[in-house]
C-alpha cells in the first residue's frame, strides 16, 4: 500500500483545453478518496493520469515514494476498475481474474490461491468457469473488482464502477465496497458524479470543477462547511437554498434580512466565521440547507430558539421518511455562476415551477409526521445556527478557514 | 430461441386458426422459394460434376442430364486421366501460392490494423489515407512495372513473385477491413490489459486477435478465394513449371475442341477446396464475440 500525491498536476489536451489545472492532492496510505464533480470537471482525467493511461502535461504524481510521471501503467503497481467493466469477453471469469497475474509470471499455485480467495470474497465461486456474457450486470461488476483485488496492488483506481447498475444493486454494492475497503485497507481513488456515493463511500471527498480543485475534506465537513457556492450547491440533496440577503445589526442584535423575512444571527456564528462582521450593512448570499428547516408543528418543543417563518407550500414530495416542501420566496433567484454550474450538473431532478423573475424556489425537508399539503400555508422553523454566508462577487464562503485572507 | 418462439406462439393462438394458417403458409412459401433459388443457382455446378463423371464420347453426343436416366455412364476415368496428366503439380502450385498469400496478408494486415487503430504515431492518419487510396489502384496498371522489377530481382516466373504480388494487392483492403473492426473494440478493454501489465504485442495476441476472429475469418475467405481463383496474375507472372490450376485449365482450351474431359474434373477440383474451407470457418461469421465484455 502507498500514498498517492499529486503536485500541481496539469492536463492540457490538444487544442488547448485544460482538463486538469494545477491539481494538488494528497491521498493518504489506506485512504478512500472520492473525486466528485459534474461531468467534464476533470475527475476521470485525473484518475487516468494516476493510472498512466493519460500523459501528464505538467506537475508530478508520486505513488509511494516513486515519481511515476513517465512510468507505463504496468510498472505503477495499481489496478483499475472501469465504468463498463472491460472484461475480456473470450475468457472465463477465472481466466479474467488470472490474466494480470499470469502476465507477471506468478507461479500457478499462487495464482489459483489468489483467484479462489478473491472469488470467495466476492461470491463468484460458482461462476468461475462462465464467460462474462453469461453473467448479470452485478456479477460482471464483481468480476471487474476481483480482477483488481487479485493483483494486490498499491492502490485501486475506480472510475464510476457502480453507474451501470440499477438503483437497488448500486446501494448494496456501495455497502460491499465499503466493507471491502475496511477489510483490505488498500488506498483507493474513486471517481463519481453522484454526490450521494461520494458522501457515503469517501473517507475524504475531493470536489472538482472545470479542472480546478474546490475543496477536499471529510463528507461531513464538506456538508457543514462548504468553501464556496459551488460546493454548497453541489453537495447535499435536495441542494442548498440560496437568496440575496442583507446582513444588519440593530438594538436586538444581528440579523439577516431577505424577502420580507428576518432571521437573527446568533453571536456564535460571528465567532465561528471571522470577517463576517465586516459584511454588516452589506449584501450577501444566504444559504440554508433544506434539512435545517422543520415543520413548526412537527418540531413541537424540540425547536426551542429556532425562528419561525410562515410560507405557502407549492409542491410537496412525500418520500415516506420525510417530506420535501417546495415553496417560493419573494426574492429574485440567485444567478451566480457557481450556483448555476452546481444545479445544471447535479443529477437532481428539480421540480421546475413557472416562476416570475422575482421569485425563487426553495425546498424544506420536514418530518413525515407533518400534515402539510400542496397549497397550504405552513409555518416552518429554521435552525439559525447553520446559516451559510457567501460573498456576492467571489461566491466564497465568508469566514471559511480556507478563505480567510483571500 | 425459446424466448423468441414463446411470445410468437402466444400471439398466434390469440389471432386464431386462420391467421395461424396464413402464417404457416407464408413461411412455407418463402422457404420453398428460397430452396428453388438455391437449386437454380446450383444447376451449373451440378452439371459440371456430372460432366466430369462421364466419358468423352457420351459428353460429345448427349446432354449431361441423361446421366440420371442411364446411371451406367458414370466413370472415374476422367479423374484418373487428370491425375496422370500432371495436373496434380498445378494443384500443389495453387496451394503453395494461395496459403502463403492468405496467411501473410492476414498476419501483416492484423498488425498494421492494430497500429492504425490503437497506437498513436505521427502521421498515422495520413498513412492510413494512403492505404485506403491504394484500394482504387487497379491490378492491371501494375503488371508491366512489377514484371520489369521482378526481372531485375530475378524472381519473374517463380511462385514467390506471384505470392508477393497477391500480398501487395490484398493488403490495402485487408488493412482497411481489420482496422475498422479493431476500432470498434472498446478502448477500455485494451486499457484494462495495459493496467494488467500486458505489453503491446501481448494485447494484440491475447486480447485483440481472439476478438477479431469473425473479421479475420471473413478476410481469410475473401483473400483465399481471390488468390485461388486468380488467372490474370498467374498468366503474367507464373511460368509453366509454377503455374496454378487456373492457368493449367486455361491452357487446356483448344481452338477446335472443348477438351471437356480434362476441363470438367479440373474445374470441379478447383471448386471443391474453397467450399470445404468456407464451411469449416462459417461458425466464426455468426458469432458475437464481444458479448458480455462491457456493460
Amino acid at each position: 500500500m502507498a500514498s498517492i500525491v499529486l503536485n500541481g498536476v496539469d492536463k492540457i489536451y490538444a487544442g488547448g483545453v485544460k482538463a486538469v489545472n494545477g491539481l494538488n492532492l494528497e491521498i493518504r496510505d489506506g485512504e478512500f478518496m472520492v473525486l466528485v464533480g459534474p461531468s467534464g470537471c476533470g475527475k476521470s482525467t485525473a484518475l487516468r493520469m494516476i493510472a498512466g493511461l493519460e500523459d501528464i502535461s505538467g506537475g508530478e504524481i508520486v505513488i509511494g515514494d516513486r515519481v511515476v510521471n513517465h512510468l507505463p501503467p504496468k510498472d505503477r503497481d495499481i489496478a483499475m476498475v472501469f465504468q463498463n467493466y472491460a472484461l475480456y469477453p473470450h475468457m472465463t471469469v477465472e481466466e479474467n481474474l488470472a490474466f494480470g497475474l499470469k502476465l507477471r509470471k506468478m507461479p500457478k499455485a499462487e495464482i489459483a490461491k489468489r483467484v479462489n480467495e478473491a472469488a470467495k470474497m466476492l461470491g463468484l465461486e460458482q461462476y468461475l468457469k462462465r464467460k462474462p456474457a453469461a453473467l448479470s450486470g452485478g456479477q460482471r461488476q464483481r468480476v471487474a473488482m476481483g480482477r483488481a483485488i487479485v493483483r494486490e496492488p498499491q492502490a485501486f483506481l475506480m472510475d464510476e464502477p457502480l453507474s451501470n447498475l440499477d438503483a437497488k444493486l448500486r446501494v448494496s454494492m456501495r455497502a460491499s465496497l465499503n466493507q471491502l475497503h475496511e477489510r483490505l485497507g488498500v488506498t483507493t481513488v474513486y471517481v463519481t458524479h453522484d454526490q450521494v456515493e461520494a458522501m457515503t463511500l469517501g473517507d475524504r471527498v475531493c470536489v472538482l470543477r472545470d479542472g480546478l480543485l474546490q475543496q477536499v475534506d471529510t463528507p461531513q465537513n464538506l456538508f457543514d462547511n462548504p468553501v464556496n457556492l459551488f460546493v454548497a450547491g453541489f453537495m447535499g440533496s435536495p441542494s442548498m437554498n440560496f437568496t440575496y440577503a442583507e446582513l444588519v445589526r440593530d438594538g436586538s442584535g444581528a440579523a439577516v434580512a431577505f424577502a420580507g423575512y428576518r432571521l437573527p444571527v446568533p453571536d456564535s456564528t460571528f465567532a465561528e466565521k471571522p470577517g463576517l462582521d465586516r459584511y454588516i450593512g452589506k449584501k450577501i448570499i444566504l444559504g440554508i440547507r433544506p434539512s435545517d428547516f422543520e415543520d413548526a408543528v412537527a418540531a413541537n418543543g424540540n425547536a426551542a430558539g429556532w425562528v419561525r417563518i410562515p410560507v405557502r407550500a407549492n409542491v410537496t414530495e412525500e418520500l415516506g421518511s420525510e417530506i420535501n416542501v417546495l415553496f417560493t420566496i419573494d426574492a429574485p433567484p440567485v444567478e451566480h455562476k457557481d450556483t448555476v454550474a452546481a444545479q445544471n450538473d447535479g443529477d437532481e431532478e428539480e421540480t421546475t415551477l413557472p416562476l416570475s423573475g422575482d421569485k425563487s424556489l426553495w425546498t424544506a425537508r420536514v418530518n413525515a409526521r407533518s400534515h402539510v399539503r400542496p397549497g397550504q400555508n405552513v409555518e416552518l422553523v429554521v435552525d439559525t445556527h447553520n446559516l451559510h454566508f457567501f460573498d456576492v462577487d467571489s461566491g466564497l464562503s465568508i469566514g471559511h478557514e480556507a478563505n480567510v485572507g483571500r | 430461441m425459446t424466448t423468441l418462439t414463446e411470445p410468437r406462439h402466444a400471439r398466434a393462438i390469440e389471432r386464431g386458426f386462420l391467421a395461424r394458417l396464413v402464417d404457416r403458409l407464408g413461411g412455407g412459401l418463402i422457404q420453398v422459394a428460397l430452396v428453388l433459388i438455391a437449386v437454380f443457382w446450383l444447376v451449373p455446378t451440378l452439371g459440371l460434376l456430372v460432366v466430369s463423371l462421364r466419358g468423352e464420347t457420351e459428353n460429345n453426343s448427349t446432354g449431361w442430364w441423361t446421366l440420371f436416366s442411364k446411371p451406367a455412364q458414370v466413370t472415374f476415368e476422367n479423374y484418373g486421366n487428370l491425375l496422370a496428366s500432371g495436373f496434380t503439380s498445378s494443384f500443389w502450385n495453387t496451394v503453395l501460392i494461395t496459403v502463403p498469400a492468405t496467411v501473410l496478408v492476414i498476419g501483416i494486415a492484423a498488425m498494421a490494423a492494430y497500429a492504425f487503430a490503437w497506437i498513436d504515431f505521427p502521421g498515422r492518419d495520413a498513412v492510413f489515407l494512403v492505404v485506403v487510396a491504394l484500394l482504387v489502384v487497379p491490378v492491371q496498371i501494375a503488371l508491366i512495372p512489377i514484371a520489369k522489377m521482378y526481372g531485375a530481382l530475378d524472381i519473374f516466373g517463380s511462385i514467390l513473385g506471384v505470392v508477393l504480388f497477391h500480398v501487395a494487392f490484398g493488403l490495402p483492403f485487408a488493412i482497411f477491413l481489420l482496422r475498422n473492426f479493431f476500432v470498434g473494440i472498446p478502448r477500455e478493454l485494451l486499457e484494462a490489459a495495459r493496467m494488467d501489465g500486458a505489453p503491446e504485442w501481448r494485447i494484440f495476441a491475447t486480447v485483440v486477435f481472439p476478438l477479431a476472429k469473425p473479421a479475420i475469418a471473413s478476410l481469410g475467405i475473401f483473400q483465399f478465394l481471390w488468390v485461388w481463383n486468380d488467372l490474370l496474375v498467374a498468366l503474367v507472372f507464373a511460368d509453366t513449371a509454377n503455374q496454378p490450376m487456373t492457368k493449367a485449365l486455361q491452357s487446356q482450351m483448344r481452338q477446335f475442341g472443348t477438351n471437356v474431359d480434362i476441363l470438367a474434373p479440373g474445374a470441379f477440383l478447383s471448386l471443391i477446396i474453397p467450399l470445404v474451407l468456407f464451411f469449416a470457418f462459417q461458425r466464426y461469421f455468426v458469432q458475437g464475440l464481444l458479448a458480455g465484455s462491457v456493460k
